[in-house]
């Protein structure tokens, strides 16, 4: 009984390790997480996504600008969650049990800061070349375009990329009676 | 069968040390009764004699023949005290206290696994001749004192070459002391070289320019001699030939005793004009402090000691722990689809089991911060006799928690501050009553959480940092350029800056320079801040102010809406249901509650924070009076939960900090809370009110 399950152990690791070394080796760029806002595609990169969690309502913080859902607890740490269907100005936001909080990670300074943001749902994981990323048209749109990195065509379907240092910078969301620390 | 006792050891040393730590609080205590109404305080002497007696047990028990020796001595003196049959002078108060010293030395080597230093045999010494004046009988007692070192029949020469580094002074050691010592053991002679002593301009009086060659016969061993030398072997060059292989060229002879006044001058020269020799009769024993340095270091384990409510607490969380798992245990023995909801509810019972089980574990850290404070009163007694200042000590607010990792590290920069409060701060006797000032200083410590921060108040009644002193030195360091226009606050504040010392006299308590930089950095390493209010002639104010990223807080849950939020209970003066409240609007519809002619505003929570709500209900629920910062405001709310103390966490560490809030806390459901900040609600509704008149206007 113990040996068998030694063996698919083994045999799951050796795949793990397969799947490791194709990540490693095949040199098919970066791998990023797209989901859904709107029925349009977005994307950001894997290595800032921490965790996927399902939709739960967050505790009001107060005087918040409209895509601030509040802060919710993620194993004991406080972290923001942010509704990008509201702050790309998509209408109609509801909440579903598809609805999911992708939980962001981005370096500020020396520390790590997180955010959770709201999206309808997850696509897809994915290879891309960087060279294969071209420039959002400039244009007038819902998205404020400080917070595009790029546009990716994954399966004939055009997929955005995020900018996560603007989209996730604390000073870009205004919130009144901020800022004055310790009361 | 033989039990191993070392398993015991950690225990007895930990008690020990705590045992001495009682010894020296009382010991104070008794000091304060005594100059106070001379009358001896009983209770005192028998806490510190049954400290002693358990220390004696103990290290007797487990074969630390030196410590149990010296305690019975010890004891015997404090037997005497307890009887009555001696009084209680200063005197003895500072032997005993030396003792304490001494003892913890001892109990540090002896923790760390090294042999034990022959300091104490002095102080043994010195309680023989105390209690031999005042009776002969318990002389039988005390006869022991040196069965320490293994006496040896054969008396032998013995030869010692002894070459300190030139900063052996610096280090607290004192080769007078460590002669006096060798003196004890037999016949000594001292021959001092004093060839490398520069000319007088060129000395440094704090550097030891002097080497020895001693000759002394004893009948004690070599491994006797060198334990006297224990503490600077690393600071000097040590060669102990026996006589025979004798070999010495120096070219002066001084005799002991003179070369004890010389040196004795020598140090003179750093030590504060007319501060009070009383230390003279007794030998002070200057290793101490490296003594207990040298111990924390090596201390592997520490320990914490945790109120027996916080342990009850875990034992109760323990045990629904138990009873969630054996449902949770007895549902999966046989499930079916029709208990999923069972299953649900334990599984969330679990979850809220184990989170509160974490939180009450994380509150065993927090220490209540006279842990560090009472350090503090023997300091500023040994310093100001030091000095030759009159210092007394307020502590306020021992009980406000903090946790340990920020309470470890804020003990040195708060002793460092204190130091410089009594060295710097406070003026020298005749400088104060020419001031017009009370012959006594104060110094006031003061602990208490403000606004999502662990205040603590170094505040002395001394002569104040002058501005105009500091501008120059700056200026003369070349900090500043002269002439520059800047505020006083921040001329003070470069005391902070590294490099920065005004003292005039370098003393051996502090100025030497490094110490407030230091202690800044320390502070802001923690997350905090130190700032600095001074006023000429009336004293100075150090503020520390650490974050309480894991202090807890007494909280009120409430009710605004859909939404809790947690009140810090230590501010709410009242609550009272609104129908029943006198609500009247005042200058231009301010909603305001009237209690015993005082009007107080009242804030709406929901519209304060723009929370979504039935406007229906408003006249239901209650107001909340709360007060802070001596500005009181009646907070409306839909309805009071519970009581809870609460686990502070940071909003600022993935967001920013929100005025009016001070922090968030997870409840028991594992859903987040908001803390309020009452300071900054009330500011920040004041001042929204304002903006509404002037958009008005």
């Amino acid at each position: 009984m113990t040996s068998e399950i030694a063996d698919v152990l083994h045999e799951q690791s050796q795949n793990i390790a397969a799947i490791d070394r194709n990540i490693a080796t095949e040199d098919q760029g970066s791998q990023f997480l797209s989901f859904n806002i709107g029925g349009e595609e977005f994307a950001v990169n894997i290595l800032s996504v921490q965790e996927i969690r399902g939709w739960e309502r967050p505790t009001f913080l107060p005087n918040s600008p409209s895509y601030i859902k509040g802060v919710l607890n993620l194993r004991g740490t406080i972290v923001p969650v942010m509704d990008l269907r509201n702050r790309f100005r998509f209408k109609g936001a509801t909440y579903l049990d598809t609805t999911v909080i992708i939980i962001l990670k981005i370096k500020s300074g020396e520390k790590e800061k997180l955010m959770g943001c709201v999206v309808d749902g997850v696509s897809d994981v994915f290879n891309m070349d960087e060279s294969e990323i071209s420039q959002v048209p400039d244009y007038a749109s819902g998205v404020d375009s400080c917070f595009t990195a790029g546009v990716m065509t994954v399966e004939d379907n055009a997929v955005t990329l995020l900018e996560l240092s603007n989209l996730l910078n604390l000073d870009l969301i205004k919130h009144p009676y901020s800022g004055v620390s310790n009361g | 069968m033989e039990i191993d006792l070392s398993q015991f050891h950690s225990v007895f040393f930990e008690e020990s040390f705590e045992g001495l730590d009682v010894m020296e609080q009382e010991l104070l205590n008794l000091e304060e009764d005594s100059t106070g109404k001379s009358s001896s305080d009983l209770e005192n002497v028998n806490t510190i004699f049954r400290a002693a007696h358990s220390i004696k047990g103990g290290s007797a028990t487990f074969g630390f023949s030196q410590v149990a020796e010296f305690t019975h001595v010890m004891e015997t003196l404090l037997d005497e005290m307890r009887e009555g049959s001696r009084a209680i002078t200063r005197e003895i108060i500072d032997l005993l206290l030396k003792s304490v010293d001494c003892l913890r030395g001892m109990l540090n080597k002896l923790q760390d696994g090294e042999p034990v230093s022959n300091d104490y045999v002095e102080l043994v010494d010195y309680f023989n001749q105390l209690l031999a004046i005042n009776s002969d009988d318990v002389k039988s007692d005390s006869g022991e004192d040196e069965s320490c070192s293994t006496p040896n029949s054969k008396v032998s020469g013995w030869s010692i070459s002894f070459a300190p580094e030139s900063y052996i002074l610096q280090t607290g050691n004192e080769p007078i002391r460590m002669f006096k010592e060798l003196r004890g053991m037999g016949h000594l002679a001292v021959r001092a070289d004093l060839s490398e002593v520069p000319s007088f301009s060129d000395l440094d009086p704090e550097s030891c320019f002097i080497t020895w060659q001693l000759e002394l016969e004893t009948e004690l061993e070599k491994l006797a001699i060198k334990e006297v030398f224990e503490w600077v072997e690393d600071d000097c060059k040590l060669e102990i030939r026996s006589t025979a292989e004798q070999n010495n060229q120096s070219n002066v002879i001084t005799t002991l005793t003179e070369d004890d006044d010389q040196k004795e001058a020598d140090l003179k020269i750093k030590a504060i004009p007319g501060a009070p020799q009383t230390d003279k009769k007794l030998v002070p024993i200057k290793n101490t402090e490296t003594n207990t340095k040298v111990g924390k270091k090596a201390a592997a384990t520490t320990s914490i000691r945790v109120g027996i409510d916080k342990v009850d607490t875990l034992i109760d969380l323990v045990g629904e722990l138990v009873i969630t798992q054996s449902m949770l245990g007895e549902l999966g023995d046989n499930f079916d689809m029709g208990k999923i909801e069972l299953l649900t509810n334990g599984l969330r019972e679990l979850e809220a089991n184990t989170r509160e089980l974490q939180e009450s574990v994380m509150r065993i850290r927090m220490l209540p911060i006279g842990f560090v404070f009472n350090r503090l009163p023997r300091m500023v007694r040994d310093l100001s006799s030091q000095l030759g200042k009159k210092i007394d000590l307020i502590i306020n607010g021992e009980e406000t928690e903090l946790d340990k990792t920020v309470m470890e590290q804020i003990g040195d920069p708060l002793t460092h501050l204190v130091r410089n409060a009594l060295d710097h701060g406070v003026e020298t006797i005749d400088k104060r009553l020419a001031a017009g000032k009370s012959e006594t200083g104060t110094i006031t410590l003061n602990a208490f959480h403000q606004g999502g921060n662990i205040i603590i108040e170094i505040k002395d009644d001394g002569a104040g940092i002058d501005p105009q002193i500091i501008y120059a030195k700056a200026v003369e360091k070349g900090m500043i350029q002269d002439g520059i226009d800047i505020p006083h606050e921040q001329i003070i504040g470069m005391i902070m800056e590294p490099g920065f010392s005004t003292a005039e006299a370098v003393t051996d308590v502090s100025g030497r320079g490094v110490g407030m930089d230091v202690v800044k950095r320390n502070i802001n390493n923690l997350g905090g801040s130190v700032e600095i209010a001074s006023i000429l002639g009336e004293g100075t104010t150090f503020t520390i102010r650490l974050p309480l990223t894991l202090a807890i807080l007494d909280g009120q849950l409430v009710r605004a809406a859909d939404e809790i939020y947690v009140i810090p209970l230590s501010t709410i003066i009242e609550s009272i249901p609104l129908s029943g409240a006198q609500i009247t609007r005042i200058a231009g519809d301010m909603p305001v509650y009237k209690n015993e002619g005082e009007y107080i505003p009242i804030v709406n929570l929901c519209d304060e924070f723009d929370i979504k709500y039935d406007k229906q209900s408003t006249n239901e629920g209650l107001i909340a009076i709360v007060e802070g910062e001596n500005r009181k405001i009646a907070i409306k709310i839909d309805e009071l939960l519970g009581q809870q103390q609460v686990v502070i966490k940071s909003l600022e560490t993935h967001y920013k900090s929100l005025q009016g809030v001070s922090g968030a806390t997870i409840l028991g459901d594992g859903r987040v809370s908001l803390i309020l900040d009452i300071v900054g609600l009330s500011k920040r509704s004041a001042e929204r009110a304002a903006t509404r008149r002037n958009q008005v206007a």
